[in-house]
């Protein structure tokens, strides 16, 4: 049972932020000694089955024309792009396509042309929150509709990569499972199975992500909505205690744009009728 | 017959030239160290194959590792300022060469496909060309020397030296991080030797009832999503849910298509990386990124598309992988 211990330090390890590369030297050489076996033996299972897992590095291989390619351009061409197809789309459905996008350029293998850095700041999200404000007749998002456009641009990245890029047999996590099971339990399993099965995930991710963005256009609506009649409210407070004040009512709120003045009634009558379908 | 070994010779000997760049790179705080890392892991991939055919011992190779794992651990290694193309003069580039960008890195799947596909119709003298049993990997070998030749030819690109530089400014930004898949599957194989799958077979056994698939299924994959929202890494928590239950009872003992079972289980896994603050680099780096007051607002925006892709994955595994 002792040798159990050894699970717990990798767990801990990662849990506690400690540096990867030491919680699994360290894990190897404690579980080696609770489980009996000598230094010698220890060193001895790090070299074979290092040698016998050199098959999960050798994404490395690839390093060099992608390498080539990003320096002339790849991910700005990638961009340009999805620039195409963004511009009259909403906000739900052009986050749709980016994730597939997403999903199909990563499962062949074209995993370091998206990301947070790469295209979700300059480009992903921008172009999502310029989708919800064509809805908001081209005013400023409130802040939280804004965090929720940004937060389900990052998302999008990121449930895209995730399952895209394991139908690639040359990924990280595909030939650790092969390397860990070759290595370990003597058999043999082929990177371009696993990909395979990597698929049906795939298929599902995209429809439920797929649809839960799609229905994100009538959360955004609802949202919208209800946060103008908010600001409507607001501004007519405002501006009564301003008139009180017998102060000049150009002097508002910063973010309260002078339109929002004139949709302050429907905005209102909106968000009562949106009470009632709620109940 | 080409053979898998001399892929990986291949590979070491790329790791052997960008080290060499690493020596003389002094944009680089670290080069020393830098240089030491991936110089002694391109030496690794040469010995290891005669640590395989057992005329050489695996102990000096142990040693190495261990050095590697220091190196890396200890943050020895950093990266140099890549000589590179600037934004505007890579926007610039990609105007002039368009949709061709995008034909080099289609290649490399490509031709590992086929190869995939077509490597035990490809026969010379009756020895087939590439090695049983190593199809996909060489075939993404050829690949990627295949991509390479026509990336180059199509961006008219003559120095051999320019996507090498390039793709060692790639793998100083990973880094340590390019290796840590393998010693996870290294830290497996340790596990097995010490015993540990045995004990946790038995632990496994004693609380899930004989036979029952669903239950297995059901601990396998909440297993692997609950233990990498604790680690943050499905990598790491892998080898423990798959020496655990994965390999003994789904496999083992209920026959599960092994193929099946550990890729969905990775991917049931990836379900709890969506959910996780431990996984920072995916879901709070973005948000601070884009600037959210609610770091968590990613997270937020993935939880229950993991959750639901979860009971996907559970059963995809219970309906397809027995």
């Amino acid at each position: 049972m002792i040798v159990l211990l050894g699970v717990l330090v990798v767990v801990l390890g990662f849990a506690t932020r400690r540096n990867p590369l030491l919680v699994v030297g360290v894990a190897g050489i404690v579980t080696g000694l609770l489980g009996k076996l000598s230094p010698v033996e220890i060193l001895k299972t790090f070299g074979e089955s290092f040698a016998s897992s050199r098959s999960v590095t050798i994404f490395a291989i690839t390093l060099p024309v992608i390498g080539l390619l990003e320096r002339n351009g790849l991910q700005q061409q990638a961009r340009t792009l999805i620039g195409k197809l963004g511009n009259k789309l909403t906000t739900g459905r052009f986050l749709t396509l980016y994730l597939l996008l997403r999903q199909v350029t990563a499962a062949v293998g074209l995993q370091t042309i998206g990301g947070p850095a790469q295209s979700v700041r300059p480009m992903i999200a921008p172009m999502a929150e310029a989708a919800t404000e064509r809805r908001n007749q081209g005013r400023p998002l409130p802040e939280k509709v804004r965090e929720k456009v940004r937060s389900h641009a990052a998302g999008t990245d990121t449930v895209g990569l995730f399952f895209g890029e394991d139908c690639f047999l040359a990924v990280g996590s595909i030939l650790l499972i092969t390397g860990l099971v070759n290595s370990t339990y003597h058999t043999h399993l082929e990177p371009l199975h696993l990909a395979l099965w990597a698929i049906p995930t795939a298929v599902c991710a995209f429809f439920i992500h797929g649809g839960r963005l799609l229905r994100l256009d009538r959360t955004l609506e609802r949202e919208l909505v209800m946060a103008n009649a908010q600001l409507a409210v607001e501004q007519e407070d405002a501006q009564s205690a301003l008139q009180q004040d017998d102060a000049q009512p150009a002097v508002q709120q910063d973010d309260a744009q002078p339109d929002v003045q004139q949709e302050g009634a429907p905005g209102r009558s909106a968000r009562s009728e949106e009470g009632g379908a709620v109940k | 017959m080409i053979k898998s070994e001399w892929f990986f010779w291949l590979v070491g000997a790329v790791f052997l030239a960008m080290a060499a760049q690493m020596v003389f790179d002094r944009s680089n705080p670290k080069r020393p160290g830098t240089a030491a890392f991936w110089g002694l892991l391109g030496l690794c991939f040469f010995y290891s194959t005669w640590v395989n055919e057992k005329s050489l011992p695996a102990e000096p190779l142990g040693v190495a590792v261990l050095v590697l794992i220091c190196l890396g651990g200890f943050n020895l290694t950093g990266k140099g300022k890549p000589d590179t193309t600037s934004e505007s003069e890579r926007t610039r580039l990609a105007a002039r060469f368009g949709g061709k960008l995008f034909i080099p890195a289609l290649t490399i799947p490509l031709i590992a496909m086929v190869c995939a596909v077509l490597a035990d119709k490809w026969k010379i003298g009756g020895t087939p060309l590439l090695e049983e049993g190593s199809e996909t990997i060489l075939g993404l070998g050829l690949g990627a020397i295949v991509a390479l030749g026509v990336g180059m030819w199509v961006l008219r690109e003559r120095r051999v030296t320019v996507p090498l530089h390039a793709g060692r400014g790639l793998l100083e930004s990973m880094g340590w991080a390019l290796l840590l898949p393998q010693l996870l599957a290294v830290l497996g194989a340790i596990f097995q030797a010490a015993g540990v799958g045995d004990q946790v077979r038995k632990v496994t056994e004693s609380v899930l009832p004989d036979g029952q698939k669903l239950a297995a299924v059901v601990l396998y994959c909440v297993g692997m999503a609950v233990f990498t929202m604790i680690m943050g890494n499905a990598f790491a928590a892998f080898p423990v849910m798959t020496a655990a239950v994965g390999w003994p009872v789904l496999i083992e003992q209920l026959n599960g298509n092994p193929a099946a079972v550990l890729a969905v289980g990775m991917l049931a896994g990836f379900c709890g990386t969506l959910c996780t603050p431990m996984a920072a680099n995916f879901n709070l780096v973005p948000a601070a990124l884009l600037e959210l007051k609610d770091q968590y607002g990613p997270i937020k925006a993935q939880v229950p598309t993991a959750g639901v892709l979860l009971g996907c994955n559970i059963l995809i595994i219970y309906l397809f992988a027995f």
